[in-house]
């Protein structure tokens, strides 16, 4: 076995050990274990997508000395590599950027423990993309739910967090809780947790008719239970919430990376243990179509009424979740494609605005009213830049990333006649026009003039970090958005021998 | 944001404010609205169309949740009517994963136990992800209950009318916690060092380590646990343990995936030092286990470990 191979398991561990030892460290020096493991991590997963791009297989990597399915094994292909690449390259940056109001927002005894929270949440989303086990995947689930709830929780003497945080968890527990059962039911009718055994075993049931029932019901216990917590529009109440009071970096990490962890699960689970073809012929792909369809349009529509700059932001990540479920509910490759394109492009605008809202809240008194906002772009030039990018992004203009998306999400949509062309389109056009127009305005009050002089001794944040985090996401942005073609292949390679 | 009192009150206590002075006094951002509904120069609101409609809504609301819940129940029950029967004979799950587990095991393992070699040596990186459960679990407690301090740096807690009382004066009750006390300390070690021979392992013997501690600290106060037992001690024992587990367990499954040979030797089986790292890591886990229902146990009654920390 080659070096490069042992990369992914080396991430998980050298995360579990570095949250531990944050535990038990200084904040400012758990700052830098944080940051130096991320930016090692991104590094080492970088050469494993090389490695598997280069071989355009996937491989396991038994986590112990038996072979599945009695011992544990994780499985790393290019979709894989890929996904576990800008997991931990968006929390590197994102990290950075929201590194000073990290200090100021949490309760400086307490700094080490966010610390903590954010690697065992690495740890976590590494393992959901890695896993090849259902029970593996229900363990860092777990770790997952509590790590993201307590993300939100950190921000120090907030009520609001603390009843955002409550609601969170209610719902998180719930879609773990019907994860849970649809793994129960499964491993009584297969004998089965690891993949590729469950999924031969469930082709016969298919086959042969034998417990279709149960199956019916465990297709939809996954399905609702990963929306859920992937906060697919009817499920998605709890989201603006969580996501607007938690801290700048939080924000980020919760709305660029942890949602989509669960989406990337979702994917395994459907096409590596119930097969694409038994998916589509359930229907769930087109409950799960209507479902994105209906987050794009109402999403946006909701951020619309929106007068507080995150809570347009945590709306706008409604909206971009249902633009993943759109692709996946194709349930064609292209459509795949397009699920997994936008998994990335949101990863990398939605941490960078958040990390800008905070930018502009330190040089408006803390305030995140559009009010006390107008004019915020010219106290902090930087800020209003990114923002700019990232707003343009999201509506989809070209050169930037989230063009890719809609040119691949349409793309997809064409080469599928039917009621789902229409409706697709429909509420693509439906869509662009909404976020344009919430977005534009936002922009344009955040650029405006002031009547009072309220804010006029403010400065900007002078930050080397913030500096460096936020250039990285605009040239991230730009990179995704005009050279995207090496990416959809190493997707369209990884989706290929994911089955 | 409209919100109910008992929540606004909440909040605001939550952010510092005077938690119990009288409505019409009461300041806070969220006791604006509250303030102009209790405006006495303003007319008192006639019960008017609108509330009948969030009164229908909430109905509405109230009833398609029953409806939603008994929908849930009754497809989770039929669907455990088309399950095979639980125990039955050639159920799918009597396959080759169980027979090598139940064969083979205590060769490939070497604990009596089988249970513990399937949780720590078959299966070991699902019980290090369930072992990190509980400390992110710890740590969200920690995060949320640990007391903060005032300027002065005391710690800020809040005085309470009706704080249980520790150390409660009961003959009955301290006599039987000095009895029960040391034989459940005995015990829960026992269990956590017999893992692999017997039923039980970390997670059970670290489970009865710490409930008899919170006896302990019931029936005699924490003064005296206090002066060994400090939130360093605490986060140190913790880390120790988990940092042990990780590297084990590493070098465990990097020599397990590339195929060499671990060098870590089996032992004969029954023996006390057997089974490999089964013993080392339910050690490690019975460590975690105790610490972290002590620490809830602290951080739930007083907000914190001893008196300075």
């Amino acid at each position: 076995m080659a070096l490069v191979q042992n990369f992914p398991f080396a991430a998980i561990m050298l995360y579990l050990a570095g949250g531990v030892t944050c535990c038990v460290l200084k904040p400012k020096a758990s700052k830098w274990v944080c940051l130096v493991l991320n930016m090692l991590v991104t590094g080492l997963m970088f050469s494993v997508l090389l490695f598997t791009v280069h071989t355009g297989e996937s491989y396991v990597y038994w986590m112990g000395h038996f072979p599945a399915p009695w011992g544990n094994e994780i499985r790393i292909g290019p979709l894989e590599a890929l996904m576990g690449t800008a997991f931990p390259l968006v929390m590197t940056l994102t990290l950075l950027g929201g590194m000073e109001h990290i200090f100021e927002d949490v309760e400086p005894e307490k700094v080490n423990l966010y610390f903590t929270v954010v690697s065992l949440l690495m740890v976590s989303m590494l393992a959901l993309v890695f896993t090849n086990d259902l029970f593996t995947a229900y363990v860092f689930v777990e770790i997952n739910t509590i790590a993201s709830c307590a993300l939100v929780m950190l921000k120090y003497k907030s009520g609001r967090a603390l009843v955002a945080t409550t609601r969170y968890l209610i719902m998180s527990l719930l879609g773990s809780g019907l994860f849970l059962l649809g793994i129960i039911i499964l491993y009584s009718i297969t004998g089965h947790l690891l993949m590729q055994p469950m999924s031969a075993r469930i082709q016969e049931l298919f086959a042969s008719g034998e417990y279709a029932f149960p199956l019916t019901v465990t297709i939809g216990l996954f399905s609702v239970g990963m929306a859920l917590k992937s906060a697919l529009w009817p499920f998605s109440a709890w989201l603006p919430d969580a996501h607007s009071s938690a801290t700048a970096a939080s924000s980020g990490i919760l709305s660029g990376l942890v949602i989509k962890s669960y989406i990337v699960l979702l994917i395994k689970i459907f096409y590596r243990v119930l097969g694409s073809e038994e998916i589509l012929s359930s229907g769930v792909t087109d409950v799960l179509f209507l479902f994105g369809v209906g987050a794009m349009v109402f999403g946006s529509f909701y951020a619309l009424k929106e007068k507080d700059i995150k809570r347009l932001l945590a709306y706008s990540s409604v909206a971009q979740v249902g633009y993943i479920y759109a692709g996946i509910g194709l349930g064609t490759k292209a459509g795949m494609i397009a699920a997994c394109v936008q998994i990335l492009v949101h990863a990398a605008t939605k941490p960078m605005l958040f990390c800008t809202s905070a930018g502009f809240m330190s040089v408006s008194g803390g305030s995140r009213r559009f009010e006390d906002l107008r004019g915020a772009g010219r106290r902090d030039p930087l800020s209003g830049i990114a923002f700019t990018v990232g707003a343009l992004s999201m509506i989809g203009i070209p050169l930037f990333a989230g063009f890719v998306t809609k040119l691949w999400l349409t793309r997809a949509l064409l080469s599928r006649l039917g009621w789902k062309l229409w409706i697709g389109i429909a509420a693509l056009v439906l869509s662009t026009v909404l976020n344009a127009l919430y977005y534009i305005p936002t922009v344009s009050l955040l650029f405006g003039r002031r009547n009072d002089h309220r804010f006029d001794d403010t400065k900007p944040q002078k930050d080397y970090s913030y500096l460096i985090a936020i250039v990285c996401f605009i040239v991230l942005n730009f990179l995704l958005g005009t050279c995207s073609e090496p990416v959809t292949g190493i997707i369209e390679t990884g989706l290929s021998v994911l089955s | 944001m409209k919100l109910p009192r008992f929540l606004a009150v909440f909040l605001n206590w939550v952010e510092g404010e005077e938690v119990f002075p009288v409505p019409e006094q009461a300041s806070g951002p969220f006791h604006s609205e509250r303030i102009k509904k209790a405006d006495p120069k303003k007319k008192p609101q006639t019960p008017g169309r609108k509330k009948d409609h969030s009164k229908l809504l909430s109905a509405l609301y109230s009833a398609l949740s029953v409806i939603v819940c008994l929908t849930v129940i009754l497809t989770l029950l039929t669907t455990v009517s088309w399950l095979p029967r639980f125990g039955g004979d050639h159920n799918p799950v009597e396959n080759e994963v169980y027979t090598r587990y139940v064969e083979r095991e205590l060769e490939e393992a070497g604990a009596v136990n089988t249970v513990a070699g399937m949780i720590l040596d078959y299966r070991a990186f699902d019980t290090l992800g369930e072992s990190n459960v509980l400390f992110i679990a710890v740590c969200s407690v920690i995060i949320l209950l640990r007391a903060d301090r005032k300027k002065d740096g005391s710690l800020n807690i809040p005085e309470l009318e009706s704080t249980p009382e520790e150390k409660p004066d009961d003959i009955i009750f301290r006599c039987a916690a000095m009895i029960l006390m040391p034989v459940g300390l005995v015990f829960g070690i026992y269990v956590v060092l017999n893992g692999h021979l017997s039923a039980g392992g970390g997670f059970s013997g670290g489970a009865i380590i710490g409930a008899s501690m919170i006896l302990y600290v019931r029936a005699f106060g924490s003064e005296k646990l206090d002066k060994v037992f400090t939130f360093s001690t605490y986060k140190w024992i913790t880390f120790a343990a988990l940092i042990t587990y990780t590297l084990l367990k590493t070098w465990s499954f990097y020599t397990g995936a590339n195929g060499l040979e671990s060098g870590i030797p089996l032992g004969k089986p029954g023996a006390i030092l057997s089974a490999g790292l089964i013993l080392p890591l339910n050690i490690c886990v019975g460590l975690v286990v105790a610490c972290t229902m002590y620490a809830f146990y602290s951080l739930f009654s007083k907000g914190g470990f001893g008196n300075g920390q």
